[in-house]
């Protein structure tokens, strides 16, 4: 079976995978790249639990082909910390407990990185609209909505 | 119970696997790989119910990279059986049945073949290269076609068992009857001033957990088995194994994944043994990971139900009678939780006679799993259904009428024991006095109340707690951690040991590792294994004050804790206390290292309840019912980590909600589901729901010493009635039967008007 070559950045490092033409950059990140952090709950496009940034728009992972990502930058949840510290919305996860079991959450840090990337200051049901592609089934999202308006207002402060 | 003071109990605490679960580190079921390892990947029958003629498996065996296959044949048939405490057993024979089909498949996606190949390409392919030859049968679809008088049967040896015994007929789907009475019941109700009725539907649903089961098995040439699998019950998972595969529990490890979800759907086995023989033809370990698909059609679901009811009461509010007769769908073996739906249909409420019959129904749908408070809510939604009439009726508040008639300590239940000190009654106030009761409301707004009724689980736990000479702590139970458990464990080595809760490291063992414990399930895993954690911390401090009187060379009994130090009692002793720090930087030299211990057999637990309420804006044009508001109330007992007991009302309402409004199990007539994915299957996604408002009240479980009571299950049982009686009081139509889609609900609004 041939094989495509895939040259692309992810988390800001350089990487390189091999890959069919069918597989998806879920697979491909998973299987190929062992970046398990990235959760397949559905790979239909509609769990959002695979969300990702490519060129830092928020895309479902198993709805892109691996070879599409050639040339371009993605973003998982291994890249959402900083070396020292975490994201804000990943601090007020944590301080909400706005995660139960935690298999949707890395698809909410993408997302909701990708929603305070481009809105800093979101109402409620901004950010409700913004993360209707991801399920949770655990929260009632309740939890999960305070904990990225906590992260809004803690990054606002923080570039005020 | 005198009101303990508590320095770490009902604090809220970050949870010690937080950041690996933010940050992606943490393992889940799919996540896991060997070297070497196999993937596989499993044929599901397309038919409801056929016949296997035969199965050839000759052309995909011969694809280059497939090294085994399996199909019904190479599982043994068992009639062994894993008990559950007192929940009843799980049938094993089912079970093994269930896992590969071997004479007839009896729902869409019941599996029939399974192959393990060097790639999940090669697997997917070989299945397309297995020849299955049916004879399709009709599939009984529907609880009236499975009881009706002709009805296809499903297992000819079937025969109906229960209390009293019923009948011994000809060929049957009726796998259980059972009946509750107390009283005269026909008089009551001939007696009753008002008598309400109606006939209540819902359909099958599933749990939803996010993570698909998967599994990776490893059968080494010396015959030990080694499974990595998300699961509730890492126990179960081995004794079930060992019972399907006729092989000896003690050569079987089961190592827990974190968990994506369960709410009951994780604790049967689907893939684990089909892996263990797998890797035991290839000689490879072998992955299976399910697809969404497979994950709707051939696990999970809880049943599909149909519960006819009465409901007497007299002017002044006394509910005096209660008749009902209730059939779930098992799925396609034995083992709804009909029993328990009969229990909880009315444990909310002192009446004096009721008559209640349940029947099992199995159907060519997937087997049943344990969903949340398993058949509560829809026998609940039956009762708080017809309990909103009767205040309506009797133009009666809804909350002074449940207040009338709600059990407290001393009633009896109607599943037989005498109440201990409940919450029903403080919930009901505590709604009573919350400020969403009272809010004005929209035109085309409805409000819906409701109560739920849940019993929780105790049975068996076992805990270790060793302390280190830093003073810090690791507390080892075998409960998968499916929505804090972890935090919360620690929090209970805190507050013995008086050590910050940062410091105690809380892990979740294999079956090789920790002692027997039952499954993270009926709501046992904070109040039973708890127990034993608080257990083995106190026996920790027992063998620390043992050896200050060693140190001190005192009596022992001239040694005593007392606020978080070991004293001396011996007059005139000058010498100060000792920290447990202290007492821990010198264990070396006073004996050695200090390892509590501790395991519990809990038979009872506090019984849960909990009341919703619910607003609900109905769209005239369309029929859509949107959530507006919504405030859960439930009796934590006594919260060990507020936020995670919010977390499990939440939740539990957001599921309710779905089931009421949105989610069905769709069967065309051949027997084949419809909408097997998140797409066609709408669960609330976060633009569906509002913030859902949480009040716990906190009255202590005498069996536990905390208090504690079990949060994870009631949340379920209130919502679907909550949101009926809010879609009754937006539209004036009674809604029966689930969900109140649009359609349904447009449907309904119209023949009020045309009525
Ligand atoms: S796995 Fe991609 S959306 Fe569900
Ligand atoms: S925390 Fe379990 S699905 Fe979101």
């Amino acid at each position: 079976m041939s094989r495509i070559h895939v040259e692309t950045t992810i988390n800001g490092e350089p990487a390189e995978f091999l890959c069919s033409g069918e597989d998806t950059l879920l697979t491909a990140l998973r299987d190929t790249l062992s970046l398990t952090g990235t959760k397949e709950g559905c790979s239909t496009g509609d769990c959002g639990a695979c969300s990702v940034l490519l060129d830092g728009r928020l895309v479902p992972g198993c709805l892109v082909l691996a070879a599409e990502v050639e040339g371009r930058t993605v973003t998982t949840v291994e890249g959402i910390a900083d070396r020292d510290s975490l994201h804000p919305v990943q601090q007020a996860f944590l301080n909400q407990a706005a995660l139960q079991c935690g298999i949707c959450t890395p698809g909410f840090m993408v997302a909701a990185k990708a929603l305070l990337d481009a809105n800093p200051d979101p109402t409620e049901q901004e950010a409700r609209y913004w993360l209707a592609g991801n399920l949770c089934r655990c929260t009632g999202y309740d939890k999960i909505i305070r904990a990225v308006l906590d992260a809004a207002a803690d990054m606002r402060k923080a570039t005020a | 119970m005198s009101a303990r003071q508590f320095t770490h109990i009902g604090t809220r605490p970050v949870r010690h696997d937080g950041a690996d679960k933010v940050t992606g580190r943490a393992n889940f079921g799919a996540d896991f790989a060997l070297p070497g390892m196999l993937h596989g990947a499993v044929l599901r029958s397309p038919h409801g119910h056929a016949r296997i003629l035969s199965i050839d498996t000759s052309t995909a065996a011969a694809l280059p990279g497939v090294k085994a296959i399996v199909t019904g044949r190479d599982f043994p048939k068992t009639d062994s059986k894993v008990w559950l405490g007192g929940e009843g057993a799980l049938d094993l024979g089912d079970m093994g049945d269930n896992l590969m089909a071997r004479d007839k498949v009896l729902y869409d996606g019941h599996a029939v073949a399974a192959v393990a190949a060097t790639s999940l390409a090669v697997a997917r392919e070989a299945l397309t290269h297995i020849t299955v030859v049916y004879e399709t049968l009709e599939p009984a679809m529907s609880l009236a076609r499975a009881l009706a008088d002709d009805a296809p049967i499903l297992h000819t040896d079937l025969k109906t068992s229960g209390q009293p015994a019923p009948e011994s007929g000809g060929p049957t789907n009726v796998a259980a009857r059972m009946e509750l009475s107390r009283g005269d019941v026909e008089q009551a109700l001939a007696d009753a001033d008002v008598v309400v009725e109606g006939e209540f539907q819902t359909p099958m649903v599933h749990q939803g957990y996010i993570e698909p089961h998967a599994c990776v098995a490893r059968h080494g040439t010396d015959g030990r088995v080694v499974v990595w699998c998300p699961t509730q019950g890492p126990f179960l998972v081995r004794d079930a194994c060992a019972g399907i595969l006729g092989i000896d529990a003690a050569t079987i490890r089961v190592i827990p994944s974190e968990i994506g979800g369960g709410f009951g759907g994780k604790i049967p086995v689907y893939l684990e043994p089909v892996a263990i023989v797998l890797s035991q033809k290839s000689g490879r370990p072998v992955k299976i990971v399910m697809d969404r698909d497979e994950v709707f059609r051939a696990t999970g679901p809880t049943s599909g139900s149909r519960v006819v009811m009465q409901l007497g009461a007299m002017r002044d509010g006394r509910l005096v009678a209660a008749k009902a007769s209730m059939w779930y769908e098992a799925g396609a073996y034995p083992g709804s939780p009909s029993g328990a739906a009969a229990m909880c249909a009315l444990a909310c409420y002192t009446i004096p006679n009721f008559f209640i019959e349940s029947f099992d129904v199995v159907v060519n749908k997937p087997k049943v799993a344990a969903y949340r408070a398993p058949g509560s809510p829809m026998s609940t939604f039956a009762t708080e259904s017809l309990v909103d009439e009767v205040a309506r009726r009797l133009e009666r508040d809804p909350i002074d009428l449940r207040l009338q008639n709600a059990v407290s300590e001393g009633d009896q239940a109607p599943y037989g024991p005498k109440y201990g000190p409940i919450g029903l009654k403080a919930i009901l106030d505590a709604v009573r006095e919350h400020p969403h009761w009272t809010a004005p409301l929209g035109t085309h707004q409805g409000r819906g109340v409701a109560c739920g009724f849940w019993f929780n689980a105790g049975m068996n736990s076992s805990a270790t707690v060793a302390l280190d000479t830093d003073g810090s702590a690791t507390v080892v139970t075998g409960n998968p951690d499916i929505g804090g458990t972890r935090v919360a464990q620690a929090m209970m080595v805190s507050e013995e040991l008086g050590i910050p809760v940062e410091r105690v490291r809380p892990v979740v063992a294999d079956t090789d590792t920790a002692g027997y414990t039952d499954l993270t399930a009926g709501s046992r895993t904070c109040y039973a294994t708890g127990m034993a954690i608080i257990n083995a911390a106190q026996d920790v401090k027992e063998q620390l004050r043992l050896r200050a009187a060693k140190v001190w060379d005192v009596e022992p009994d001239q040694v005593a804790w007392e606020d978080g130090h070991v004293r001396s009692l011996v007059e005139g002793d000058e010498r100060p206390p000792l920290t447990l720090n202290e007492l821990a930087a010198t264990l070396a030299k006073t004996g050695g290292p200090v390892v509590g211990s501790a395991s519990v057999n809990a038979r009872m637990a506090g019984p849960a309840f909990a009341a919703n309420i619910c607003d609900i804006d109905v769209d005239l044009e369309t029929g859509r019912s949107t959530v507006v508001r919504y405030t859960a109330i439930q009796d934590a007992g006594k919260a060990v980590h507020p936020s995670f007991v919010e977390g499990q009302m939440q939740g539990g309402a957001a599921q309710g909600i779905g089931w009421a409004l949105n989610e069905a199990y769709l069967y065309d007539d051949d027997g084949r589901l419809q909408n097997p994915g998140f797409l066609d299957y709408r669960m609330p996604v976060a633009s569906d729901l509002p913030m859902i408002d949480t009040v716990i009240v906190e009255v202590a479980n005498p069996s536990h010493p905390y208090g504690v009571r079990g949060v994870g299950e009631v949340p379920i049982v209130p919502p679907l009635a909550a949101v009926a009686n809010a879609v009754r009081g937006a539209t004036g139509v009674r809604f029966t039967e689930l969900p109140m889609s649009p359609p349904r609900v447009l449907a309904g609004i119209e023949s009020l008007e045309s009525a």
